[in-house]
């Protein structure tokens, strides 16, 4: 029957009819306008993006080699470099993962594996988001009146370890923070196997809790790195170098006990010197800052992809 | 086995130099957590004891003068903070509808396909150090936007350091809202479409409302951030030597933050007049206050959502 060959169109005017024959336009106006809200963010990162890149880049392409060794300068832009950046900020990297990565893991596990429900617990938790939401340049005076001042006998002042461990301060609340909740997406079951067979706290913490929760830790630490490799302002008050810099002894000790410099400081710097000769020097310089932090981030949303397990 | 070799509590609490390890092991993670709380008094206290001195050495009369030049000994609080909240208000404008927008999107509309291609967007554009912002603001948004929309604006302006700060607020706003929006139950979204409303009308009607406080919350964190936001004003607001009191933001002006990096960089070389140094920390403590207060009440709206669903 010919009614027969009209059947696959019966669900398309139900669907119709349901919708009641009208369309929304407004709607697709108002999905359009959300989307496009976040297009513009898109829009602003490619901008950024083209202009540096644009700017900078013959400065990589013509001397290359000179810039990513030279030494910093805010006199002549012909012979400056971000040697001496590329170095400080390596260096500090270090001191903030020896130092806060440690001690973050393990407030987390404190807060997430063995804290009741106290008030002194609660209280420190609190504080700790407290802490994440301070200003970074707040821990710069932190920095200047504990790491510079008052600890003067350990860290030397001025000192690349003062610079390092105010770093490591500002991003310790975010590496607790990131390692709870790695720690808090771990089923109870796993846990509780563990005890079922006669383990302790620590040993089921040990050989259970922390591998299993071991990806969303590093793609949270991996994260903070980023922050504190971009971070500039307090890295100003604790003393960080923006003139000259005579480089540092060759030892590692004299090196921790130097003054210093680190990237986005120099760009700081460079670009808010009126000549235009460093318009280009600083985008070059940023093009270096922003591969060092993109690929830290690239990385660690790689590890989450590959690694997020749904339990 | 007899029945005298019953196991007794002695024995299930097992071997005590494994206890005393575990012991050992729980103090240490503890210290480390309470460390946290040493860092909160040790803020306060230094800012605290440099902040006194500062009051103690200046004029007060100075502190309520018609302009920041710390140079000149002129200390006017009311200057930076007005600048501060210029900054802020442009910043929100920017940030408050993209952040938002690009939540509602993400959490409403985008199948998880298309949304892992663009929740990226906004992780990279998180992941852009501050100082690179605040070059962009200065070299691209000041000429490009600002002056081309505002007439007679100048290079340094407090317009181009705002949406430099709301670019870089954005993400935040953005993923706090997400998070608020995505705790909305599913029973709420299909209990409106079954009542034959329409995408948009459940969207807006029911899932935002039931949002509410989660997306103040996001929007009270965007505040906080930005009040404290310091390398996108530091170069983008043109305020290095002080400024006068304004609320012009087509025109250059000091904040509370780009003040405190100009007396950071200068301190080594002009020691200025008494206090100038101290005052450093007087700002500090009062934006610490002034963040702390607004983390609070982000805070609390948070939890209710919690504690709603």
């Amino acid at each position: 029957m010919a009614s027969r060959v009209d059947t696959p169109n019966i669900s398309d005017l139900v669907a119709a009819q349901l919708r009641g024959g009208r369309r929304d336009p407004l709607g697709s106006a108002f999905q359009g306008l959300l989307l496009f809200a976040l297009l513009i963010s898109l829009l602003i990162l490619v901008v950024l993006l083209f202009d540096v890149v644009g700017d900078g880049i013959s400065v990589l392409t013509d001397r290359g080699g000179d810039f990513l060794r030279g030494r910093l300068s805010v006199v002549t832009a012909t012979n400056a470099g971000v040697g001496q950046a590329i170095v400080g900020t390596l260096l500090l990297t270090v001191i903030v993962v020896v130092v806060s990565f440690p001690l973050g893991i393990a407030a987390a596990v404190y807060l997430e594996e063995f804290a009741e429900d106290t008030r002194f617990n609660r209280f420190i938790n609190v504080n700790i988001r407290n802490l994440a939401g301070v200003p970074s340049i707040v821990y710069g005076l932190l920095g200047l009146a504990i790491f510079v001042k008052l600890l003067v006998g350990f860290t030397g002042g001025r000192t690349i370890l003062a610079g390092g461990l105010t770093l490591a301060v500002l991003v310790l609340p975010i590496v607790i923070i990131t390692a709870s909740e790695a720690l808090r997406a771990v089923p109870a079951s796993i846990r509780e196997a563990g005890y079922g067979v006669g383990a302790t706290r620590w040993e089921v913490i040990r050989s259970h809790v922390l591998p299993s929760a071991a990806p969303g830790i590093l793609t949270g630490t991996v994260l903070s790195l980023s922050r504190a490799i971009g971070e500039t302002a307090p890295l100003l008050l604790v003393g960080a170098v923006t003139g000259f810099l005579a480089t540092g002894g060759a030892s590692i000790y004299e090196q921790i006990y130097g003054r210093y410099t680190a990237l986005p400081v120099v760009i700081f710097r460079w670009a808010s010197l009126p000549s235009s000769d460093f318009r280009a020097l600083t985008s070059a310089a940023i093009i270096v800052l922003l591969a060092l932090t993109l690929t830290a981030n690239a990385v660690a949303i790689i590890l989450r992809n590959r690694y997020e397990r749904k339990w | 086995m007899t029945a005298d070799r019953a196991i007794d509590i002695e024995a299930l609490a097992g071997d005590p130099k494994r206890r005393r390890k575990e012991g050992v092991i729980y103090r240490g993670f503890q210290l480390a957590a309470g460390l946290s709380i040493v860092i909160s008094a040790a803020i306060v206290f230094s800012l605290l004891g440099e902040a006194l001195v500062f009051l103690s050495r200046v004029d007060l009369s100075q502190i309520f003068a018609g302009g920041w030049f710390p140079r000149r000994g002129q200390f006017g609080i009311a200057t930076i903070v007005a600048g501060t909240m210029v900054v802020t208000v442009v910043g929100m404008l920017v940030a408050a509808p993209l952040g938002l927008g690009a939540a509602i999107y993400l959490s409403e509309y985008a199948n998880p396909r298309v949304r892992r291609l663009l929740k990226p967007i906004l992780e990279i554009l998180a992941g852009i150090p501050s100082v690179v912002i605040g070059f962009f603001a200065l070299t691209w948004i000041s000429p490009e936007i600002v002056q081309r929309f505002l007439d007679g604006a100048t290079a340094f302006n407090l317009a181009a350091a705002g949406i430099g700060v709301g670019i870089l607020v954005t993400p935040l706003v953005a993923s706090v809202a997400e998070d608020a929006l995505r705790s909305v139950p599913l029973s709420l979204r299909e209990a409106s479409v079954g009542m034959g409303a329409r995408k948009r009308t459940t969207t807006v009607r029911i899932v935002v409302p039931a949002a509410v406080s989660g997306i103040m919350a996001a929007f009270i964190i965007g505040i906080s951030r930005a009040i404290g936001e310091t390398m996108v004003v530091a170069l983008a607001a043109g305020g290095t030597g002080g400024s006068a009191f304004t609320l012009d933001p087509s025109g250059p002006g000091q904040t509370m933050t780009a003040a405190m990096t100009a007396l950071a960089i200068g301190s080594e070389q002009v020691r200025g007049t008494d206090g100038t140094f101290q005052s450093l920390f007087f700002i500090g403590l009062l934006l610490f206050f002034m963040t702390l207060v607004l983390n609070v009440l982000s805070e609390r709206f948070v939890r209710k959502v919690r504690q709603k669903y």
